[in-house]
C-alpha cells in the first residue's frame, strides 16, 4: 500500500510540473498574441490602400489590361501558396488547414490539373515532406516578426512562374484571424484578380509613368506580396491565438488529473490507515 | 481654407501618413512631380527619395526606399516600399552606407553586385537628400 501511495506521489509531481510548463506557455502565448494582433492592424491599411488603387485601376480604361487581371480559359496548372506555423503545440492551427487543402488537391488532380506548392513555415514542410506534392518553394523561420523581405523571393517564384505561363491561377491558403478563440482556415485565389467591373461612363484613364507596363507591373506585384505578407502576419497571430486556448485546455485538463490523483492518493492513505488499526484492533483482541 | 486633398503614406508593415495637405512633393519615376488638389489621374513608381507632405504651415518630411503614387483628384496614395521618417534617419549612417555602395561599385565583380551596388546609391542618394533637406527647413525655423 504504502508504495503505491510514493508512485502516486511521484505522478502528482510530474503532472503539477507538466501545469506550471502548460501555464507558462499558455501566458506567454498570450503576450505573444497581443502583439501579433497589432503587427496584423499594421498590415491592413497597406493591403486597403493597393486594393482601393486596384479598383481605381479597374475603373479606368488602361490602353494595356495586366496579364493578372485576365482569367486564363485553359488551367493546367496552379500554384498554392500554404502558410503554416513554424512550431507545433498551437491545437489544430496547421491540421484543419491542412485537412482544408487535401480535398482541394483531390478535385484539382481529379480534374487533371497539376497543383506546384510553395510553402511558409516549418509545418507545411514536413507535412507535404511526408505527403508528398511538388513544391516549388519554401521559406521557414520567420520567427514572430516576420518581415515582407522574407517572403519576397517565394512570392517572386511563383510570380515569375505565372509570368511564364507555367501556373495558370494562384492560390493562398491561411487560417484567417476570427477572434482570439477561433480560427479559419481559408484557401483565396489571389491571381488572377477577381476585381468586380466597374461600369461608369466616365472614359479616364492615368498618365503612367515610366510606361503602363512597368507601373502596373510593379502595382500589382506589390499587391501580391502585401496581401501574402498580410496572411503570414494574420496567421502568426492565429498562432499564438491557437496556442493560447491550446495551453489553457492542457493547465485545465493537468488540473483535473492532479484533482483526481489526489483523491486516490488520499484514498489509498485512508485504506492504509484503517488496515494498520485493524490490525491493531484484532493484535489487542487476540491479548 | 485652402483646397485640400486626402494623402495617404503607407508601408507594408504600418500606416505612417493619413490626413489632408494641400502640396505633396516625390520623386516619381522620371523626375520629381509636386502635386496639387484635382490633379489628373497619375500613377507612377517611386524613386527612393523623400516625400513632402505640405499642410498649412507645416512640412511632413517621409523617406522611402521605392514604392508607387497613384493619384486621383482628391486621393493622394503613396504606397511606400519602407518609409521610415526622415528625421529618424543618421546622416552619417546614409553617408557611410553612400561611401561602402561606391567602394562596392569600384570592387564590384559580377552584374548582380553592380545591380545591388547601384540601388544601394541610389537609396543613399536619396536619405541624404531627404536629410539635407530637413536640416534646411530646421535651420529656417531656427531649430538647428
Amino acid at each position: 500500500m504504502a508504495g503505491g501511495s510514493k508512485e502516486i506521489r511521484a505522478k502528482i509531481g510530474s503532472v503539477t510540473n507538466t501545469k506550471k510548463i502548460t501555464k507558462a506557455m499558455e501566458m506567454v502565448a498570450a503576450s505573444k498574441m497581443r502583439r501579433a494582433q497589432s503587427r496584423m492592424e499594421a498590415t491592413q491599411p497597406y493591403v486597403e490602400k493597393v486594393k482601393r488603387v486596384i479598383s481605381h485601376v479597374a475603373a479606368a480604361h488602361p490602353e494595356y489590361k495586366h496579364p493578372y487581371t485576365q482569367t486564363r480559359d485553359n488551367v493546367k496548372r496552379v500554384g498554392l501558396i500554404v502558410v503554416s506555423s513554424d512550431r507545433g503545440l498551437c491545437g489544430g492551427l496547421n491540421s484543419n488547414l491542412f485537412r482544408k487543402i487535401l480535398p482541394k488537391m483531390k478535385a484539382w488532380q481529379e480534374a487533371g490539373v497539376e497543383v506546384e506548392l510553395a510553402l511558409v513555415g516549418n509545418k507545411a514542410k514536413t507535412f507535404f515532406r511526408s505527403y508528398g506534392g511538388n513544391v516549388v518553394a519554401s521559406v521557414s523561420d520567420l520567427g514572430d516578426t516576420p518581415h515582407i523581405e522574407d517572403l519576397v523571393g517565394t512570392v517572386k517564384i511563383v510570380l515569375d512562374k505565372f509570368d511564364a505561363g507555367e501556373i495558370d491561377e494562384v492560390y493562398i491558403a491561411s487560417n484567417v484571424f476570427v477572434n482570439t478563440m477561433s480560427q479559419d482556415p481559408t484557401v483565396t485565389q489571389l491571381v488572377p484578380l477577381q476585381a468586380e467591373e466597374k461600369h461608369d461612363n466616365s472614359r479616364w484613364d492615368y498618365l503612367y509613368e515610366p510606361d503602363a507596363k512597368t507601373a502596373l507591373d510593379l502595382l500589382m506585384r506589390r499587391y501580391v506580396e502585401a496581401t501574402v505578407f498580410g496572411s503570414v502576419v494574420e496567421n502568426a497571430a492565429c498562432e499564438q491565438g491557437a496556442r493560447m486556448i491550446a495551453m489553457k485546455n492542457a493547465t485545465d485538463n493537468a488540473g483535473e488529473m492532479i484533482n483526481e490523483l489526489k483523491l486516490s492518493y488520499n484514498k489509498a492513505r485512508q485504506a492504509a490507515i484503517t488496515a494498520e488499526i485493524s490490525e491493531i484492533v484484532a493484535g489487542t483482541a487476540a491479548v | 481654407m485652402a483646397v485640400s486633398m486626402q494623402v495617404d503614406v503607407v508601408s507594408a508593415e504600418g500606416l505612417i501618413f493619413s490626413g489632408k495637405a494641400e502640396q505633396v512633393f516625390a520623386q516619381a519615376a522620371d523626375g520629381e512631380v509636386g502635386i496639387l488638389p484635382h490633379h489628373t489621374q497619375f500613377l507612377s513608381s517611386l524613386k527612393p527619395g523623400a516625400v513632402r507632405v505640405v499642410t498649412g504651415d507645416e512640412e511632413g518630411i517621409f523617406y522611402v526606399n521605392g514604392g508607387i503614387i497613384e493619384i486621383q483628384p482628391s486621393v493622394v496614395t503613396i504606397l511606400a516600399d519602407t518609409a521610415i521618417r526622415a528625421a529618424d534617419l543618421d546622416q552619417a549612417q546614409a553617408e557611410e552606407a553612400k561611401r561602402a555602395a561606391e567602394e562596392a561599385m569600384q570592387n564590384a565583380k559580377s552584374e548582380t553586385d553592380i545591380a545591388r551596388a547601384q540601388i544601394e546609391l541610389a537609396e543613399a542618394v536619396g536619405q541624404i537628400q531627404a536629410i539635407s533637406k530637413l536640416r534646411d527647413r530646421l535651420h529656417k525655423t531656427g531649430l538647428a
